[in-house]
């Protein structure tokens, strides 16, 4: 008897430890990316500093000189002209989930959302290299042109021969990616808002609207906000959709019709090619940039929704 | 106008861009599927599962090496990132779930969730790939290996999160010990949840491209030696559509098509079982 | 003895599947008096009250028949339904303060019905939260969310807010029943301040309550009205035997 206890104690022991030892090895490998991505660059570190590094336009594999000024621009131009785009859409499928959907619609129009969600990526970027883009050659792209183009400063943006493979391109393909997201963390939050408050809301006579307006968005405002956080995550991360529509040049872009390159961009194309250890270095110096703002934007949302959780 | 017409059209018509956003998500929805539905299906043919892939420019090329490559890529992936993910978020959920550690790595793999892909592919290219000196299967195993366990261990210990406590203490009262009480009546509860987590988490990781393009890399020839550089659907779409040949775009259709069936596939069954287990 | 506000004639309301949870009710609802409605629970008395501003069209599936006469037609019929519950308020169980400041929430009502000037909204909130016995203890920190308020006095802001759209009609489901015995007694207070501008209806689970601040008790019991009369005469003297069993407490 007194053995069977012990040993059954012993197989308790031994299995808490092996459940253990498996959930460690998320932090393990947490803290082994970040470890041997500051490994990897250290050669571009030591060779062009941090801010050096980061406000250099520079890129240029001949001659050995690198700088992430143009691929940060780059990632960071897209992600917020598609959050620009995808948050009002985001925002306008929540409401309609929660509080317009009727009822028997509601499970196959989430469905629906999710499934935009699950499309892989290398997906958003075949349709976008040989339908989008061409559509976007065709009838979008000249059209703004000619809207946009005389008015002095906004007509910038709209310079240059549309070819379709630019930056507008790309920030609304991943502005569709995004857009699913958003919007189910939202409808979450929205669907957290108390039925009395909301009722409280008609019941001095507010219309459906303002109760959307004045109750449940700002009651939402934390949920909204991480959504959007972990949404910006992922548009700088994106890399296959991106691949495919944005072209891969190293410059500063000054109008929307203009290609350009984003980290995860000038990683994809130039990883396997880098034929000097300090090019090599530097790109792993991008993906050390792009792992340390990815972390940074999570960290944040996910205190954002954990506040919201507790409330 | 008096003030409550007024409210009333402003009601209208907000209204009415919501059910807009909406239209507008359906929308792009059906027009990426049906895109990929009318350009796919017309090359699927028996020989592009058949066939290997014929010299460039030449007729008659079938994608049977991706095929494959693919699935020993998912498969060996799938056999290191289930077990760790299940057993880890088993630690989380059960002799975890009050210790400082165990929150805080649920927190990290939140977080580790949505680290970009390809920078878990330049991790893997540092650790292993570089190492040994090529390129191999077994790299690419890894990549999606890490990238599904945070995935696995967090629905699993969410679907055992939800199995009642008193059912545990019911068990701990017949004097079962805390093992036998997971691995009997906790996982029992929970495997339908465990279950539609290996789905979505498998359905996540087959379309993944970026983390493959530096660790399995690529290969035009069939190979079923994980240690040698190997083909996959996803880095031969992405190869075959950045392409000079007409018959190339076709067959990255065609493969398109099959990723996406098989994905969305995967993601409905998940839903439907979620639905139908947890509708009671 | 005061004219009857609102006239309910053979009213029956059918949740979703045909669920038939008010039957029949035909009472009168008398101008600038409390009218208490109590009944064991499930026994229709929130829903019968969620009637009369017509709370339940925001769900799909209900259905009413018969008629609520107020303001000489139907308000079962009526379109503005908008427009109705601004001048039928109501105050639910726990206290619902909006995500914004102690003034905002006062003045939402306000700033609905198109009133902008804000020396007249300023105005307004302070009658309002000195009608809702609020004032001393907010006048200082109006700006502040109102989630910092303790749970009587965010009870006692819903109150004010529901006044400040001055309205005919209050409606009260089981306004204290989250709120500890200080807070349930300053809020009955202020009820029976407020029947001299505006009818008041409530429903309560507590007898005690009923007797203690209501001019009419109605008791309800499975979806119908079994007796309705003056507090008084109810508690000491009730004609049903159903509600003597009720209310010495034999059920319920």
């Amino acid at each position: 008897m007194a053995s069977t206890i012990k040993r059954e104690q012993t197989l308790d022991k031994l299995f808490s430890t092996i459940t253990f030892s498996a959930a460690f090895l998320v932090l393990a490998i947490i803290v082994s990316i970040f470890a041997s991505l500051f490994k990897e660059s250290l050669t571009a570190i030591e060779t062009f500093g941090f801010f050096g590094f980061i406000s250099s336009t520079a890129w240029d594999p001949v001659r050995e000189v690198f700088g992430a000024a143009t691929t940060l621009y780059g990632t960071l131009v897209t992600t917020l002209l598609a959050l620009a785009m995808a948050i009002p859409v985001s925002l306008g499928i929540a409401i309609f989930l929660t509080e317009l959907c009727p009822k028997f619609l509601k499970p196959i129009f989430s469905t629906a959302i999710e499934l935009l969600a699950a499309i892989p990526s290398i997906i958003y970027g075949m349709w976008g290299l040989f339908t989008f883009a061409p559509l976007m050659v065709e009838y979008v792209e000249p059209l703004l042109q000619d809207l946009f183009g005389p008015i002095p400063i906004i007509g910038q943006l709209f310079t240059g021969v549309p070819l379709g493979i630019d930056i507008l391109t790309t920030s609304i393909i991943l502005s569709i990616m995004i857009t699913p997201f958003i919007a189910s963390i939202v409808r979450d939050t929205f669907n957290l808002t108390p039925v009395q408050l909301k009722e409280s809301a008609y019941g001095i006579g507010a219309t459906r609207w303002e109760v959307i307006k004045d109750v449940i968005i700002p009651y939402s405002k934390a949920g909204i906000f991480g959504s959007v956080i972990i949404a910006m995550g992922r548009a700088l991360g994106e890399t296959m959709a991106v691949a495919f529509v944005l072209g891969n040049k190293h410059a500063i872009a000054t109008s929307l019709f203009d290609a350009s390159a984003t980290i995860t961009v000038t990683l994809a194309n130039e990883f396997t090619e880098a034929d000097s250890d300090l090019y090599l270095s530097a790109l792993f110096y991008l993906a050390l940039i792009l792992l340390g703002m990815n972390f940074l934007l999570l960290a944040i949302a996910k205190t954002f929704l954990a506040r919201k959780k507790k409330v | 106008m008096t003030e409550i017409a007024k409210r009333k059209i402003v009601n209208t018509f907000a209204l009415s861009l919501a059910c807009a956003a909406a239209a507008l998500g359906l929308f792009w929805l059906i027009f990426i599927l049906a895109d990929v539905l009318r350009h796919g299906i017309a090359f699927i043919t028996p020989e592009l599962f058949l066939n290997e892939a014929a010299p460039p420019g030449m007729e008659g090329g079938g994608l049977k090496h991706a095929f494959i490559g693919q699935l020993l890529i998912t498969f060996f992936a799938v056999l290191i990132g289930i077990p760790l993910g299940i057993l880890g978020g088993t630690y989380l959920a059960e002799y975890g779930r009050h210790h400082w550690l165990g929150r805080l790595i649920s927190t990290l793999s939140d977080i580790m969730i949505s680290v970009p892909s390809i920078v878990i592919g330049t991790f893997v290219y540092a650790i292993f790939v570089k190492p040994i000196g090529h390129f191999s299967g077994y790299a690419g195993a890894l990549a999606l290996a890490i990238i599904m366990i945070p995935v696995v261990l967090r629905t699993t210990e969410e679907m055992i999160a939800l199995v009642p406590w008193e059912i545990r203490e019911a068990a701990f009262a017949l004097g079962a010990p805390y093992y036998k009480v997971i691995l009997q009546v906790v996982y029992r509860g929970a495997a339908t949840g465990i279950f539609t987590g290996i789905l979505l988490a498998i359905a996540r990781i087959a379309g993944e491209t970026a983390p493959l393009l530096f660790t399995s890399f690529n290969n035009m020839f069939l190979t079923t030696n994980m240690n040698e550089p190997m083909p996959s659907l996803t880095v031969t779409i992405y190869q075959y559509a950045m392409g000079p040949y007409d018959d190339w775009h076709e067959m990255a259709w065609a493969a398109s098509f099959v990723i996406t069936l098989f994905i969305l596939g995967l993601t409905i069954l998940g839903r439907i079982i979620i639905r139908w287990k947890y509708k009671h | 003895m005061s004219d009857p506000i609102m006239t309910i004639n053979n009213l029956n309301f059918y949740y979703q599947g045909d669920v038939h949870a008010v039957k029949n009710m035909s009472l009168e609802i008398r101008r600038n008096q409390i009218t208490a409605l109590i009944g064991p629970s499930g026994c229709g008395k929130t829903t019968f009250l969620r009637c009369f501003n017509r709370m339940h069209d925001l769900y799909p599936g209900h259905r009413y028949e018969g008629e609520i006469r107020y303001e000489g037609g139907n308000l079962l019929e009526r379109k503005d339904i908008t427009e109705l519950r601004s001048r039928i308020g109501m105050v639910f169980q726990k206290p619902t303060p909006f995500p914004m400041s102690i003034f905002d929430n006062v003045a939402y009502g306000l700033k609905l019905k198109g009133i902008k000037n804000r020396a007249e909204l300023t105005d307004r909130v302070e009658q309002a939260l000195k009608q809702a016995a609020l004032w001393e203890e907010s006048k200082d920190r109006l700006k502040q969310s109102a989630n910092s308020l303790s749970g009587g006095q965010q009870q006692r802001l819903v109150i004010a807010r529901a006044l400040a759209a001055e309205p005919d009609i209050l409606l009260f489901d089981e306004p204290t029943s989250a709120l500890d015995p200080v807070s349930t007694s300053k809020i009955e207070e202020l009820m029976v301040q407020l029947k001299q501008d505006i009818t008041l209806l409530i429903v309560t689970h507590n007898m005690q309550q009923a007797a203690r601040i209501s001019d009419r008790t109605a008791f309800m019991y499975m979806g119908e009205l079994i007796e309705i009369d003056d507090t008084e005469t109810m508690f000491t003297n009730p004609k049903q035997k159903l509600t003597e069993e009720y209310i010495t407490g034999r059920f319920g």
